[in-house]
């Protein structure tokens, strides 16, 4: 299979590409346009009432260093998911820079100006709009680019919360291993972040003297924002679904639906932290989840019954270098210390713990080593460090740090954990740029995303989940030098679920029952 | 007219204008002299409202200015800064129509009446077009002035207008100022710390120290009859150009020979400093020169006497 090339790609993408970046245009210019509705009246307010000025600039500080994803996950409780948290979380985001530069343009407006605009009689109107604004809008419009390109930036985390733009094209490249995908992304939104930038700048030269840089400035604004809202209003389904930016493109998800149950379910592409919170507060009616995931419990969604088997399960096993396991030669035994010893239920039980019981990874790891009696207190740590990398999910946290303290128990050498990584792409890069030692990866993982094999194969390697271990594990050894260890002894498996309730409503128990539902509509 | 009645206002518990009681009456220059720090810009800026009052009543022709609206009493005060306070982003025209606009005058009105105020200030017609930043500092000056003068107002409030300039263009600006018509009928407050400035402009001079008057009189009695020590001393360092000045011709004919007398066709209202310049440079006539000095000295005697 030959390798496609960016341009192939972007052809092929061309509609999703200009969608994503209308979106992303949408996003940036709507939320902008109400940071500065917003920003420049509070920055008038404070420049007047100087005792303000430090509490509201100080909020503003502390809204914009709040990570963006915990932002956006804030959000869903109040705003559900799609455009409206997105565009709060970036109307946030812009206000800093235009707040604190009207506060700056106006309190830098020399004082004899505006002493002198008093004495000959205008009120306070009329030296705010003919003196303090007009002198002071070089440095509101700085303001207002510093915003936009954040916005652009942004803008690329609204795809978490299914609001579209170009972040779906970066975030499903990284967890699909796709670097055309990343880059048809990341190009485009850099490249609008410049143009936004420089056609405010060239609007504010033309007009440097005078206020009506802003009569551009807004129609501009609302024409954007009204196109990309009006093309943005969704098909407004009876089941909103929503999946994750992997599953959308692997063929054991979303491909698989279409093909074999013949189903398009119009799914928003969304983060799968915030995905199984926004299927609990009934923004979502279907999303894609991992069977283990301990929230199925805690929010008592349904897994679907896949009656066609679309969704092979899967084993999940430490990935390593043959190189590593050379160089720290206890290692390979210590690691397989834990083969078999996980099913699904314990799995899903230690998930459970950490999602809905809130417990840390640290002590649910260490009470499942006391439970198994093969917890040791740690030794020297004085022969090497190894690195252990970790996915963002709960899972493995859980399993990092299992063995995090095995590893330190069993041997002299030091652990030192690489946790929350973005996605299979950014891992699996780590592991082979040596950043860290090992990771767990799932085998179906494993052959969709990393090996790329012809639907032959596929087919063939799917049968059991010893096969398709097998053959990950030779074509891994062949092609990367890297060997699968021993699996842990649970499956784990794409899965389709619902919440309880609905499903009962609606009498769907398996994916056949939706696919019919669907259809009927 | 404009009355001040024991007028007082504290900045943080400390007194700047200390119960201050003076009149500036019509077609009047009165100047508020003052080192820094002595109230008389404060004094200055309640006379418009840009600074309240804490107590003691201000009254402009009659009116109480408390009982005025302060943007409609300011649009009636023409007001001229040292920095010239020029708008950075309206062109000169912009800025002289002002108060025009804020009058909601006629285009044609302003625009006559702006050039009939540059041709007396000297300024040229093509700087309309340009911003302040790219004139000079006495031109940026004279449109100031100009700025206040285009209302026509009956009150004009100077707060050092000629301070930031060097002393040829504050020479040239003063004559020009005491020539022009527009401030003949005025009533004219004028702060300032340059000695000479008050005594070349002033009718009357105000004298305050600490927030408190010192003394208010014309430059002749300022200058022979001080009230305490501090108004003498005041003058110290100038004093003998400031009496030269103080004099005029009409009050030394009296003790000149009737024919150097005829010698010297000058004009009475002119000082004595002018005269003896005049007879130095362009009549060079000692004789003459001699006779003036002892006659001003003569003079001189009556006064300190």
């Amino acid at each position: 299979m030959t390798e496609q090339n960016f341009w192939q790609f972007i052809v092929e993408q061309q509609d999703k590409l200009w969608t994503q970046v209308v979106q992303h245009l949408g996003l940036t210019f709507l939320s902008l346009f109400l940071a500065i509705l917003v920003g420049v009246p509070l920055g008038i307010v404070i420049a007047r009432v100087k005792k303000l000025s430090n509490p509201v600039l100080g909020i503003a500080g502390i809204l914009q260093t709040i990570p963006s994803i915990a932002l956006l996950g804030f959000m869903i409780p109040a705003f559900g998911i799609g455009t409206t948290p997105a565009i709060i979380a970036l109307l946030i985001y812009a206000l800093l820079p235009i707040i604190r530069n009207t506060f700056t343009g106006i309190t830098e407006v020399d004082p004899s100006v505006r002493e002198a605009a008093k004495a000959l009689g205008m009120n306070n109107m009329q030296i705010l709009f003919k003196i303090e604004l007009p002198l002071a809008t070089p440095v509101i419009v700085a303001g207002i680019r510093t915003a936009a390109v954040i916005n652009v930036g942004v803008a690329t985390l609204a795809s978490f919360v299914a609001a579209g733009g170009l972040g779906e094209f970066i975030f499903g490249g990284i967890s699909l291993n796709n670097t055309n995908m990343i880059l048809a992304g990341a190009l485009p939104a850099a490249i609008l972040a410049v143009i936004i930038d420089q056609f405010i700048a060239l609007l504010q030269r033309s007009g440097l003297k005078s206020l009506k840089i802003f009569k551009f400035i807004f129609p501009l604004i609302i024409i954007v924002a009204g196109y990309f809202y009006f093309s943005n209003t969704s098909s407004t389904a009876k089941l909103k679904a929503g999946f994750t930016p992997e599953f959308m493109g692997r063929k054991d998800g979303d491909i698989g639906l279409r093909s074999v149950y013949g189903m398009n379910v119009k799914p928003l592409i969304v983060n799968d932290a915030v995905m199984y919170k926004a299927a609990y507060d009934k923004e979502l009616d279907l999303i894609s989840g991992y069977s283990t995931d301990g929230r199925i419990k805690a929010y008592d969604l349904l897994v679907l019954d896949d009656d066609k088997r679309i969704f092979p399960p899967y084993f999940a096993a430490p990935i390593i270098k043959n190189k590593t396991l050379e160089k720290f030669p206890e290692l390979e035994n210590t690691l397989n210390i834990l083969a078999g010893k996980f099913n699904d239920s314990l799995m899903t039980d230690l998930n459970y713990k950490a999602d809905q019981l809130k417990q840390t990874p640290e002590k649910i790891a260490k009470d499942f080593l006391m439970a198994n009696h093969l917890y040791k207190t740690s030794g020297k740590g004085n022969r090497g460090t190894i690195k252990i990398g970790s996915k963002i999910f709960g899972e493995q946290y859980i399993l990092t740090e299992i063995y995090k303290l095995l590893i330190e128990g069993y041997t002299d050498y030091k652990v030192e954990t690489k946790t929350g990584l973005g996605g299979t792409k950014i891992c699996f890069d780590a592991l082979m740029n040596d950043g860290i030692d090992f990771y767990i990866e799932y085998t179906g993982t494993g052959l969709q995303v990393l090996l790329h094999p012809t639907e032959k194969v596929i087919d063939e390697v799917t049968k059991s989940p010893e096969q398709t271990y097998r053959y990950v594990n030779s074509e891994f050894e062949k092609k990367y030098g890297i060997r699968w260890l021993k699996p842990l002894g649970f499956n784990n498996a794409y899965a389709l679920m619902m919440r309880r309730t609905q499903a009962e409503e609606l009498h769907i128990k398996s994916i056949s029952d939706l696919s019919i539902f669907i259809k009927k509509e | 007219m404009i009355e001040f009645q024991s007028v007082t206002k504290t900045f943080n518990g400390k007194p700047a204008v200390d119960n201050i009681s003076f009149t500036a009456n019509e077609k009047e220059i009165l100047v508020l002299l003052g080192k820094s720090g002595c109230g008389k810009t404060t004094t200055l800026k309640m006379a418009n409202r840009l600074i309240e009052s804490d107590s003691g009543m201000i009254k402009i022709n009659g009116e109480n200015i408390e009982n005025q609206n302060p943007e409609k009493l300011r649009m009636n005060i023409g007001f001229v800064m040292q920095n010239s306070g020029l708008f950075p982003h309206y062109t000169i025209a912009q800025n002289i129509a002002v108060v025009p606009q804020l009058l909601k005058w006629e285009k044609k009105k302003t625009e006559n009446k702006t050039l009939e105020l540059l041709e007396k200030l000297h300024l040229p017609v093509d700087i309309l077009k340009r911003y302040p930043s790219e004139l000079s500092g006495g031109q940026q000056q004279r449109v100031g002035i100009a700025r206040a003068l285009i209302g026509n107002s009956p009150i004009l409030l100077l707060d050092e207008p000629f301070g930031a300039l060097d002393n040829i263009t504050k020479a040239d600006i003063h004559s020009e100022f005491k020539s022009l018509d527009e401030l003949k009928n005025k009533t004219i407050l004028l702060v300032t710390h340059d000695v000479q400035e008050a005594f070349e402009l002033g009718h009357r001079i105000c004298l305050l120290d600490q927030g408190k008057i010192v003394q208010v009189g014309t430059p002749t009695e300022i200058l022979y009859r001080p009230v305490n020590e501090f108004a003498e001393s005041f003058f110290d360092e100038n004093r003998l150009l400031l009496e030269y000045k103080v004099a005029t011709l009409q009050d030394i004919r009296s003790f000149l020979s009737s024919e150097i007398n005829d010698r010297i066709l000058l004009d009475n209202q002119v000082n004595i400093w002018s005269v003896l310049q005049k007879i130095i440079s362009e009549y060079k006539d000692n004789e003459a020169y001699e006779s003036v000095v002892s006659a001003f000295t003569e003079y001189r005697k009556l006064h300190i006497a």
